[in-house]
């Protein structure tokens, strides 16, 4: 089992910078479980993240943690409140089962990011592969660039942004999540449809840009799309569509 | 005088038995495939199929009344700060609040707490009532997320990743309209009243290379602290064993095909999947192959009902077993006192399997407020903890027979088999023989 004690190293470090090469990731992530409300401590910053997987999971306490590199699996999972920075590429499930705060990858995200996050903000700025929110629960996603096929597959709430394109089988099975794609979209998955965009879906639309940071950019230039909610209750009719 | 050929007595079909014949009348009517709850009704090999040999000349039995014969189990020991003990090797399997009802769930958690084991959650996150009735609870992840959240990660006593179940090994769950009430439909984040199919494979993993990252996530969420298990549908369990234990489980639990669920496709429950019996030999061996019986335990399901089941589970080397069904049952389900109503949904007491539908007359498998309060939490806990109670009894019962002091003393060798079949399954030698099928060439 990983050492859970601090290094000496982390210890005398005020300014709270975790070197991965030089201290464990289990002393990392100790570290910032052991955070208590009101810590003075809500700057962080991780060198040679290197790929690692499990970089930031289960922050609980509003703090910032800037990610200065790469990182594998699962990077910020389960974040309660931290405002964690990528800078760099993130590997699969970034940011899954998110509940509150924000994550922001400066590069692009591999699958499954965002996956069945229950809310906070998701912002990739490069380009997000496939299943790019898969079962989100409530999760805010924004991706600069393009995203993978089966994307928002099983989508139940929250909101889903690209402002670039998105792969085959967008939102197959979703449930009421809403997916705002400026681009094309290869193909449509199961029960779900393009729907109109009316002034509400404009102003959160916008609402949702402003948070990510996104300028130059109208919502108009977005289309809606949505469960068109014909397989909410089962119909044999229906089966073809599986 | 006119001759008569003798009469032919009207003959059916072992093929096409009446229950088939209903089966196609009844897809032919409607054009859907039935879906019902609880795990495989048809006849398998199961632990009836073997006998211990209790004491004799070679073995001396201990005192039944007076000789300890210890219960207790710890499981988690491999990777967790804090293993889960047990006093008894017996533990109360995954169901989801919202198949069952917020006081069925307190029932269970009340029991299990009383007998000193463990309670589980299920498809539909953590309640309040299990929780604050349960001194050690499981926590399931599952591919649904549904509720999942990391407060009551981080308060579960152990957490357990399911792969799958043995009622349906490569299925999702499923959870009709009809019970999703405003509570349960909140607790999943879906609109009231729709059909809840949930994901058959998780969201953001696929393959034992990835559930070994997902485990490290997992632990270093929490710290190193709870037990991690996987759970398993008794599908290939050599292989599920031996790439779980890989993958970093503390506890690998295989659940055999007769198995509960909550609502699945007959189809799926009868025809998918191998019998518990047949699921423990090659799962113990992939523990033993590794070199890790008993360092990783082992919890098997499906079909658990007395304690010579648990003994006998024990004996093939288990290190605890789980009860889904029979506790169900201990609360008050299929209860004969409600025989009246069971008569009027078409079915009798004992056979009452549609749980997805949300009318048990008995209270448990249901979200419907007046149905729900039939369960008494406190009386139903009480009879789901006599229960649990007399499962050890007997099992030390048969374990103080074969002369052990401790109920995981129990070995192979105190077994022999009825059947075959049992035997090639169990690896114990066919009653009178010493013969084991498909050992030695034979």
């Amino acid at each position: 089992m990983p050492a859970t004690k601090l290094s000496k190293a982390a210890q005398d470090n005020a300014s709270r910078v975790f070197d991965l090469d030089v201290s464990s990731l289990r002393e990392l992530n100790q570290a910032l479980h052991n955070l208590t409300p009101g810590s003075n401590e809500t700057a962080w910053e991780v060198l040679n993240p290197k790929g690692n997987h499990s970089v930031a999971v289960g922050v609980d306490q509003p703090v910032s943690i800037d990610v200065r590199g790469s990182v594998g699996y699962y990077c910020g999972g389960m974040n309660s409140g931290g405002a964690i920075t990528v800078h760099g590429s993130a590997g699969p499930g970034v940011g899954e089962n998110m509940m509150s705060g924000s994550i922001t990858v400066k590069g692009d995200a591999s699958q499954y990011a965002g996956a069945t996050g229950k809310g906070g903000l998701l912002v990739i700025e490069g380009n997000a592969s496939s299943r790019c929110g898969i079962s989100m629960k409530g999760i805010d996603i924004v991706v600069h660039g393009n995203i993978g096929h089966m994307s928002a597959f099983m989508a139940q709430s929250g909101n889903l942004v690209v402002l670039g394109d998105a792969g085959d089988a967008l939102g197959d099975s979703i449930y009421e999540a809403r997916l705002f794609v400026r681009g094309e979209v290869g193909s449509l998955g199961a029960d779900c449809i393009a729907k109109e965009m009316r002034p509400e879906h404009l102003e959160l639309l916008q609402g949702l840009l402003d948070r990510a940071g996104v300028t130059g950019v109208k919502p108009s230039e977005f289309k809606r799309y949505g469960s068109a909610r014909t397989l909410y209750n089962f119909n044999i009719d229906n089966a073809d569509a599986y | 005088m006119t001759y008569r050929n003798p009469p032919t007595t009207p003959r059916k079909s072992a093929t096409f038995d009446d229950y088939t014949l209903s089966e196609i009348r009844r897809a032919a009517a409607t054009g859907i495939y039935d879906i019902r709850g609880a795990g495989a009704k048809r006849k398998l090999p199961h632990f009836d199929d073997l006998l211990f040999l209790g004491a004799s000349i070679s073995r001396y039995p201990l005192e039944g009344y007076r000789e300890r014969c210890d219960t207790s189990v710890v499981l988690g020991s491999r990777h967790a700060k804090k293993p889960i003990e047990l006093k008894i090797p017996i533990t109360i399997a995954g169901m989801s609040f919202g198949s069952l009802s917020g006081p069925a769930k307190e029932a269970l958690g009340r029991g299990a707490t009383l007998s000193g084991t463990s309670t589980t959650t299920g498809d539909g996150g953590m309640t309040e009532e299990e929780r604050g009735h349960s001194k050690q609870l499981v926590y399931q992840y599952l591919p649904s997320r549904y509720g999942m959240n990391l407060r009551d990660l981080r308060r579960a006593d152990a957490i357990e990743v399911v792969v799958g179940q043995g009622a349906k090994p490569g299925g999702g769950g499923m959870l009709l309209g009809q019970k999703i009430s405003d509570r349960v439909a909140e607790m999943r984040t879906l609109p009231k009243g729709i059909d809840q199919r949930s994901a058959s494979r998780h969201p953001d993993w696929t393959g034992p290379d990835d559930l070994e990252i997902k485990i490290l996530e997992l632990r270093e969420i929490t710290d190193w602290e709870k037990p991690i298990y996987v759970k398993v549908g008794g599908a290939r369990p050599y292989y599920d064993t031996a790439l779980a234990v890989k993958a970093g489980a503390d506890v690998v639990v295989v659940d055999g095909m007769q198995g509960g669920t909550a609502a699945t496709q007959e189809v799926f429950i009868e025809n998918v999947g191998q019998p518990t019996l047949a699921c423990i030999r090659p799962a113990v061996q992939a523990l033993q192959d590794l070199g890790m019986h008993r360092k990783v335990q082992l919890i098997i399901s499906g079909g658990i009902r007395n304690g010579a089941d648990v003994a006998k589970a024990l004996a093939l080397g288990v290190d605890a077993v789980s009860i889904g069904t029979a506790a169900l049952v201990a609360l008050g389900d299929n209860d004969p006192r409600w025989e009246a109503e069971y008569n009027e949904l078409g079915t009798t007491s004992g056979a009452y399997d549609d749980w997805h539908e949300g009318k048990d007359p008995a209270g448990i498998t249901t979200q419907d407020p007046e149905l729900m309060k039939r369960v008494d939490p406190v009386a139903a806990g009480r009879r789901l903890a006599n229960y649990l109670k007399v499962m050890t009894l007997e099992a030390q019962t048969i374990a103080r027979a074969c002369g052990k002091n401790s109920l995981h003393n129990l070995e192979p060798e105190d077994l022999v088999a009825l059947t075959i079949e049992a035997a090639a399954m169990a690896g114990v030698p066919l009653a009178g023989t010493n013969w084991i099928p498909g050992k030695n060439g034979f």
